[in-house]
């Protein structure tokens, strides 16, 4: 009996505005507990919220980025529950009408392109923190983080894989960035998914009954939460049981979901219209206003790369992975020049050959690379116009990495002697020398071992200390050797 | 000098008859002998008062005085202020001191009023008659047996009794207008956003407006003038131009000053339920309207017999939520005992909040359940707009409403505290510009037999302030209700 897996994600991505969502306090990450929390954030008798248009600003680009539908009125509401990191008593939301309603994310889906639509993208503000460590049986509550702003992004349950859901996450995870609404940092909480999960036999049309599991902040976790979870449900059900709907957590430690609460134990929310803000008014004006910040989208991108540099399909998707890769390449190969596929092919290759492995060996990201885009399209010069090898270019890259000679491509060439010798005259002298030392060696060719030949350019490489040029010292040896 | 109005107070001050010291400590001795029958304060702060009628004085010697600078007034302790305790006239609060202030409380300390104290209230607002108070009931200055009205009696009380030239209180449903009657002073409820709700503890937000009370319509204006304007803390209140709300009332048309006033009368108000007396004060008031060339004419507001049951869905729902964060986290009572977070909450509210606040709480979460928002909470919102068109209906026809503000003078303490339904008929006749947004106010028009304020109710379209005033003005001009001071109290 095969099973088909169903997954929709809820993810949360905290907007990159300076202060929060209905205050003026800062949002910055990592202060001392509770100084980020102005009268409103606490709650304080007699505060009021008061929208910031920042907020408001990153969820339109968020709408245009997905071709969601922005709606032009929509309503903020009260989500009310009692828990002590909730200051006022309700969190505000947004409920019957959100934001942005629609969209959709392409994402490389395990089977080839899928098209994952989505439900609504709407704003709300964040809770607070509880601290139940180091109280000595008292619970620690910080409130820097409430009122942090939040776009919640609902896709349809359309995800048909652990794998799937993970890549539909890492590719949200750089539409939010690559847009400037979110810093993506995962570790600090401005991403992080709910997932819910269900199971049903292939062919079956009903869904099965899905649980969430709750508050995932890591791609494997992601990954490893639902996969677990669908291992739990189907042996439940193949077992004669059946799958309780409930909120689940994943304990990373264990590697396992376990249920928080279950469905009677559903709070009942009594949203309604929160009365201290009016309806969000979002006028046609406004919406083209923010289409001037949008940047290119990396699909688009991804396929101008494909189109204007011939680049193979993976080496545009690696190079659009981020807006800060994207500008790299393309600032890189402008600054090489030339033929536009030639530059570009190579600029590539180094990219996601050296530059990837200095990156990833230094844990670096490109944003802060040793070697700029000018810097590397200075080295990429040299070896195009044969000034160096391939193989010497290696040698420099390192050194530019090292920062030696200030990372000048040109004076480490100059100062370690690396130019390649390619003068006719210099090669046929180092070759004449190295057959007149090895006249063993060309007996042995003679007599007809083509390996001797290999060994030979060898000699006069190691003559050169590797700068002659090879391709010339093969023509001249053979030459020589034919005479 | 305690029987002046503020306008001739300001005039006396201007001309150095006498100080703001003077005129404050007058005030506060009059509260140190008066208002332990009264209870009409929760908190009182004569060094911060004389302090402030020092630097009213001192602006004064220099010539930079205003219309209310020196004045003695007192705030609803529910709006919010730095330094003195702000209890909502709840155990909840009972120790609780804000770090900042409310904005119209702001805006009158810059006015250069002088703040003697805090004013006794229903706990939360939640009242008709002042009497759910943690504090103890407030007591009406002109009979002790009977309630000052609610839920800003102390405020009423206090202008009433002359420990305060005016004061300020909040208007949910009724909360100004109502005490102002049953005290025998005036009370205004502005528009919805004219006042800024920043630093008042919400009760329903979408109908709190806090409002000045004082001894005669021309003072509310200078009251209001200094309350009004735009705060962009608080997204609900209005972006208008600055707006001098005596401009009227300063204008000289002769002895015809309503000829081109039309006065809505409907039925809905003068039906079966009005006390007698009530009626005959409120027809007598509607004769001099006439006598000063006002036209009264009959108009309709068939759905505003349904502003009860909408106010009872709409206020408990939104005050359900409001009152979530007093939850015993960060401020306020906690309960001193508790097993868990569930018992902390649980006994926390319990013992923070009386008897009315929980019974409101109740109703609000009820009507926003799963299940019966659709039939409570969204089809009151839908009555209220009908109740809305109603009122644009009939100001097609008139400048203004008239009407009893309260279907009867005040009742005695405890008379209805049991009968929340009957507590609740009170303000029958307010609510609707609560639900409408409107301005309305309340002047004195005569007694009952147990010689107990009568208080007569004008409403308006929105804005309509200056008018309201005005006409208020004009008929205190021709009558002298708002000059006679209860003996009661001394």
């Amino acid at each position: 009996m095969s099973w088909e897996v169903v997954i929709g994600l809820e993810t949360h991505a905290q907007l990159s505005t300076a202060s929060k969502i209905f205050s003026g306090a800062s949002t910055a990450f990592g202060a001392a507990p509770n100084t980020q929390a102005s009268a409103v954030d606490i709650a304080l008798p007699g505060v009021l919220p008061v929208l910031n248009r920042g907020a408001v600003e990153r969820a339109i680009r968020f709408g245009l980025a997905v071709g969601g539908t922005i709606s032009r009125r929509s309503v903020f509401a009260r989500k009310n529950y009692f828990y002590p990191d909730l200051p006022k008593g309700y969190q505000i939301s947004q409920y019957e009408v959100p934001v942005v309603q629609g969209g959709t994310l392409t994402i490389a889906a395990a089977e080839g392109e899928q098209v994952v639509r989505l439900t609504r993208a709407h704003l709300e503000e964040d809770a607070g923190k509880s601290l139940h460590e180091d109280y000595h049986g008292m619970s620690g509550i910080d409130l820097n983080r409430a009122g942090t702003p939040l776009l919640e992004i609902v896709s349809e349950p359309e995800l048909r894989s652990a794998a799937d859901a993970v890549t539909y996450a890492r590719t949200l995870h750089a539409l939010v960035r690559w847009i400037g609404i979110c810093d993506g940092n995962m570790q600090e909480g401005s991403f992080r998914c709910d997932a819910n999960v269900s199971v049903r036999r292939q062919g079956d049309s009903k869904l099965g009954t899905r649980c969430e599991i709750k508050n995932l902040n890591s791609f494997r976790f992601l990954q490893h939460a639902i996969e677990f979870e669908v291992r739990r449900q189907i042996e439940l059900i193949e077992d004669g049981g059946t799958v309780v709907q409930e909120t689940r957590l994943y304990d990373p430690d264990r590697g396992e979901t376990r249920p928080m609460r279950g469905k009677e134990d559903a709070q009942d929310y009594r949203y309604f219209p929160d009365p201290d803000l009016p309806p969000l008014a979002i006028d046609e004006a406004w919406i083209e206003r923010e289409k001037k910040y949008m940047p290119e989208l990396p699909q688009a991108m991804r396929a101008r790369f494909v189109a204007t540099y011939a680049l193979p399909a993976h080496d545009a998707a690696a190079l659009t992975a981020d807006r800060e890769t994207a500008g790299y390449f393309e600032a890189a190969v402008e600054s090489l020049g030339g033929d536009r596929t030639t530059a570009g092919k190579l600029v590539a290759n180094w990219m996601l050959g050296e530059l990837a492995a200095a990156l990833n060996r230094d844990g670096r990201t490109i944003a802060s690379a040793s070697i700029h885009a000018d810097g590397l399209a200075a080295l990429l010069r040299r070896i195009a116009d044969g000034t160096i090898s391939g193989k010497m270019g290696k040698e420099v890259f390192e050194a530019m990495w090292a920062g030696e000679r200030g990372g000048d491509a040109d004076a480490i060439i100059a100062a370690n002697g690396l130019q390649q010798i390619s003068d006719a005259g210099a090669i046929d002298k180092v070759v004449d020398d190295v057959l007149a030392a090895n006249a063993a060696i060309v007996a042995e060719f003679r007599a007809g071992k083509e390996k001797a030949f290999q060994s030979l350019v060898g000699r006069a490489m190691a003559a050169t200390k590797g700068k002659a040029d090879p391709a010339k010292v093969n023509v001249a040896l053979k030459r020589k050797l034919a005479d | 000098m305690i029987d002046a109005s503020i306008a001739e107070l300001s005039a006396s001050l201007r001309a150095k008859r006498f100080s703001s010291v003077e005129l404050t400590q007058a005030h506060l001795a009059r509260i140190e002998s008066l208002d332990g029958k009264l209870n009409a304060f929760i908190s009182v702060d004569a060094g911060r008062a004389i302090a402030d009628a020092r630097a009213a004085d001192d602006s004064i010697g220099k010539g930079e005085n205003g219309a209310l600078t020196g004045i003695p007034i007192a705030h609803k302790d529910i709006l919010v202020t730095a330094g003195m305790r702000t209890t909502c006239g709840s155990r909840m609060l009972a120790n609780y001191t804000s770090p900042f202030d409310a904005h119209v409380v702001d805006r009158l300390a810059r006015a250069g009023t002088v703040l003697l104290g805090k004013t006794n209230m229903d706990e939360f607002a939640m009242g008709s008659s002042s009497e759910t108070s943690y504090f103890g009931p407030v007591r009406n200055p002109w009979h002790l047996d009977y309630v000052p009205g609610g839920s800003s009696g102390g405020s009423a009380a206090a202008v009433a009794a002359r420990l305060v030239a005016g004061g300020t209180g909040t208007d949910t449903g009724g909360s100004i207008r109502q005490p102002a009657a049953m005290s025998g002073v005036c009370g205004l409820k502005p528009t919805y956003g004219v006042c800024s709700r920043y630093g008042l503890v919400a009760f329903a937000s979408s109908l709190d407006q806090a409002g000045p009370f004082a001894r005669s319509a021309e003072d509310l204006a200078l009251l209001l003038n200094a309350m009004a304007g735009h705060d962009p803390r608080d997204s609900t209140s209005l972006e208008r131009a600055e707006e001098d709300y005596a401009r009227l009332i300063r204008e000289d048309r002769g002895a015809k000053p309503l000829a081109d006033i039309r006065i809505g009368l409907p039925a809905e108000y003068f039906g079966a339920g009005v006390d007698a007396a009530v009626a005959r004060a409120i027809d007598e008031a509607l004769a001099v309207f006439r006598t000063l060339g006002a036209e009264t004419v009959a108009v309709a507001l068939p759905n505003v017999k349904l502003a009860i049951p909408v106010y009872y869905v709409i206020a408990p729902a939104e005050a359900s939520s409001n009152l979530s964060r007093f939850d015993g986290v960060r401020y306020g009572h906690r309960a001193a005992t508790y097993a868990d977070l569930a018992d902390m909450y649980a006994k926390t509210r319990a013992e923070g909040f009386g008897a009315e606040v929980k019974r409101r709480i109740l109703v609000g979460t009820y009507v926003l359940s799963h299940g019966y928002y659709d039939a409570y909470y969204l089809k009151a919102q839908q009555v209220r707009r009908l109740i809305a068109d109603d009122f644009r209906a009939a100001y097609a026809k008139c400048d203004a409403i008239a009407g009893p503000t309260s279907p009867t003078a005040a009742f005695k303490i405890g008379a209805k505290s049991d009968d929340p339904v009957q507590m609740y008929l009170n303000d029958i006749f307010t609510i609707a510009a609560n639900l409408t947004g409107a301005p309305a106010l309340s002047i004195p028009c005569g007694f009952d037999r147990s010689g107990l304020p009568i208080g007569l109710q004008l409403q308006g379209p929105a804005f309509t302030e200056a008018k309201l005033l005005d006409v208020a003005h004009r008929f205190q001009q021709a009558t002298d209700w708002h000059r006679r001071f209860p003996a009661g109290t001394e």
